[in-house]
C-alpha cells in the first residue's frame, strides 16, 4: 500500500512538472518548432534580451506589482486593525465585502471594474485606460489578501502589551507603531509578498483593464502567443522560473535556521 | 480611546476609512453596474438581456459540466497525495508544499501552451507513438475536444485542491486516529469515519478554488479547445472586448450575473454541507 501511494505521488508530481520540462527543454531548441527538438542553442535567450517589448513590459509589471502591493498593504493593514476591533454584524459585513474579490471569478471582477472605468473615462475626453486603471485594478484585488493575512496575527496578538504601553504614557500612535506593528509584522510581510506575486502574475484582470499604451508581461505574452508562437517565451519563462526557484530555496534554507535560533 | 473596549487598537473608524471608500468605489459600485447593465438596454429597464441566457443555454451547460468534471477529477487525484503529505515528516511536508506550488510560478499561458505542444497531432505524445509503432501510425487526436479542456483545468487548478485538503488533514490530532484504532476501527473505517469527515472544510475550500476558476475560464478553452468549445467565459470576453466584432456590455453583464448567481448557489450548498459535517463529525471536539 505504501509503495503504491509513493508511485501514485510520483505520477502526480510528474503530471505537474511535465509541461515545465517541455518548456525548459524547448527553450534551448536551435529550431523554431515548439514540438521538434533540433539541437542545442542559446539563440532564444539572445533574442529575448534583444526584445524591447518584452523587457519594457517586464519593467512595467514590476512597477505595477511594487506600487500596488505597497499601497494595498497600507490600506489592508489599517483595515485589518479596524476590522479586528469590530464585533457582531459589523465585523461580518466588512469581512463579506472583503471576500467579494476573492470569491468572485476573476473575469467578473475584471469586467465589473472595466464597466466603471469605461463609464467614468467617457466623461473625460481623450483619456484612455492605462497605467492608472491598471494600478487601481491591481490594488483592488490585492487588498483582500493583505487583510486576510494580517487578521490572524492580530487575533493571536497579546493586547495587554499595547495597553501597558498606553498606561505607561505612550501616545496611541507611537504605541501602535512600536508595539502593534512589530507583533503583526509577519502577517504584513506575507500579505505584501502575496500581493506582489498576485499582481506580477495576473493576466485576466489586466487583460480587461489595461490600454494599448501600458502592457504588463502577461499581456505581452498573451499577444505573442496569438502570433506564430516564439520560443522566446520559453526562454523567458525558464529564466523567471529559475529566479523564483532560487528565491524559494533561499527562503526555505533560511527558515529552519531561524527556528533553531529562537529555540 | 483605549477604554472603549479591551480589544480596540487605535481609532478603528479612521483605520477603516480608506478601505471602506476603496471597496465601495471599486468593488461594490462595479458590481452594481454589472447588475444595472444586465437589466438595461437602449430603451432603459428591460428583461430582454435575459433571453441570451436561453440562447446560450448549451454553452452555459457545457461550462458547468466541464467545470464540475474537472473539480471531481481534481478532488479524486488530490486526496491521496494530500493525505500522504500530511503523514510525512515536517521536513518532507515543507518541501512537498513547495514542490506542489512551484509549477504555478511559471506563466499560466505558457504552461497551457506547453500542453498544446504535448497533445497536438504533431506533438510530443504522437511523435513518441510514431517512433514506437512506425510512421504509418495514425495520430491520436488528443486536443481540441472536451477532454483536453478538462485536462487543462485539472492541470492548472490541481494545486488549489491539494493544498487546502493537506492543511485540513494536518490539523487532525493524531491521537484521535489512535483512539479510533484502539476502539477497534479498521484502516478503511478510520478513513471513512474519522479522517474524511474531519477534512471536509479542506475539501470544500478545494472544491471552491477549482470550480470557480474552471467555470469562468476563457483561456484554457481557447488554447486547448481549439476555439470550438466556447465556454461562457469566452462569450463574456467577446461581448466586452468585441473580439468577434460585437461589443455588447448588456449581454456580457447578463452572462456574468448568471455566473455570479451560480457560484452563490454553489457556495450556499457547500456551506450547508459543511455545517452538517460539523454537527455530525469533526467539529465536536
Amino acid at each position: 500500500m505504501k509503495t503504491l501511494l509513493k508511485i501514485y505521488n510520483f505520477l502526480i508530481v510528474a503530471f505537474l512538472y511535465l509541461p515545465i520540462f517541455v518548456i525548459l527543454i524547448f527553450s534551448f531548441n536551435s529550431g523554431t518548432s515548439r514540438a521538434k527538438f533540433e539541437g542545442f542553442s542559446l539563440q532564444w535567450y539572445q533574442e529575448l534580451f534583444a526584445d524591447e517589448l518584452i523587457l519594457r513590459s517586464l519593467y512595467y509589471s514590476v512597477i505595477i506589482a511594487v506600487l500596488s502591493a505597497v499601497i494595498a498593504t497600507v490600506i489592508g493593514t489599517m483595515a485589518a486593525v479596524g476590522i479586528n476591533s469590530l464585533r457582531g454584524w459589523k465585523k461580518s459585513a466588512f469581512l463579506s465585502v472583503n471576500n467579494i474579490p476573492v470569491v468572485n471569478p476573476e473575469i467578473v471582477t475584471a469586467i465589473s471594474m472595466m464597466i466603471l472605468f469605461v463609464f467614468v473615462l467617457s466623461y473625460f475626453n481623450g483619456m484612455e485606460m492605462g497605467f492608472g486603471t491598471l494600478l487601481i485594478a491591481h490594488i483592488t484585488f490585492n487588498i483582500p489578501y493583505v487583510v486576510l493575512s494580517v487578521l490572524p496575527k492580530l487575533r493571536g496578538m497579546d493586547q495587554n502589551i499595547y495597553h501597558a504601553a498606553l498606561d505607561l504614557g505612550c501616545p496611541p500612535a507611537k504605541a501602535f507603531l512600536k508595539v502593534v506593528i512589530p507583533q503583526i509584522m509577519p502577517g504584513i510581510i506575507s500579505g505584501l509578498i502575496m500581493a506582489f506575486t498576485l499582481s506580477l502574475d495576473d493576466f485576466v484582470i489586466s487583460y480587461f483593464n489595461s490600454g494599448a499604451s501600458f502592457q504588463t508581461l502577461p499581456i505581452t505574452i498573451y499577444s505573442m502567443t496569438k502570433k506564430p508562437y516564439s520560443l522566446k517565451l520559453n526562454a523567458l519563462s525558464t529564466l523567471l522560473f529559475a529566479v523564483v526557484l532560487v528565491l524559494m530555496l533561499a527562503v526555505n534554507i533560511k527558515k529552519p535556521k531561524n527556528k533553531k535560533a529562537k529555540s | 480611546m483605549s477604554k472603549s473596549s479591551s480589544v480596540s487598537i487605535g481609532n478603528q473608524k479612521t483605520n477603516l476609512v480608506p478601505f471602506s471608500a476603496w471597496m465601495v468605489v471599486f468593488v461594490l459600485v462595479p458590481i452594481a453596474l454589472v447588475v444595472w447593465f444586465a437589466f438595461t438596454g437602449v430603451d432603459g429597464f428591460t428583461f430582454s438581456n435575459l433571453k441570451w441566457i436561453y440562447v446560450y443555454k448549451s454553452t452555459l451547460w457545457l461550462s458547468v459540466k466541464l467545470a464540475f468534471i474537472a473539480t471531481v477529477i481534481s478532488l479524486v487525484l488530490a486526496y491521496p497525495i494530500a493525505y500522504s503529505m500530511s503523514r510525512a515528516s515536517e521536513k518532507v511536508q515543507r518541501n512537498a508544499t513547495l514542490f506542489i506550488m512551484l509549477p504555478m510560478w511559471m506563466n499560466f499561458l505558457v504552461r497551457t501552451y506547453a500542453w498544446m505542444t504535448i497533445l497536438e497531432d504533431t506533438g510530443l505524445i504522437n511523435s513518441v507513438l510514431k517512433a514506437i509503432f512506425g510512421a504509418d501510425f495514425q495520430s491520436l487526436s488528443l486536443i481540441n475536444n472536451h477532454g483536453s479542456v478538462v485536462l487543462g483545468m485539472v492541470y492548472n487548478y490541481l494545486p488549489y485542491m491539494i493544498l487546502p485538503i493537506y492543511t485540513a488533514l494536518t490539523k487532525i490530532d493524531g491521537s484521535l486516529l489512535e483512539a479510533a484504532r484502539d476502539l477497534g476501527a479498521r484502516g478503511h473505517q478510520v478513513l471513512a469515519r474519522v479522517i474524511l469527515p474531519m477534512s471536509v472544510p479542506g475539501i470544500i475550500s478545494g472544491i471552491t478554488m477549482v470550480f470557480i476558476p474552471s467555470i469562468s475560464t476563457f483561456i484554457i478553452s481557447k488554447i486547448l479547445g481549439g476555439g470550438k468549445d466556447y465556454l461562457v467565459g469566452d462569450l463574456i470576453e467577446d461581448y466586452f472586448l468585441g473580439n468577434s466584432g460585437v461589443v455588447n456590455y448588456n449581454i456580457g453583464a447578463a452572462l456574468s450575473l448568471v455566473i455570479m448567481i451560480l457560484i452563490l448557489i454553489a457556495t450556499f450548498l457547500m456551506n450547508h454541507f459543511d455545517k452538517d459535517a460539523k454537527t455530525n463529525g469533526g467539529g465536536v471536539i
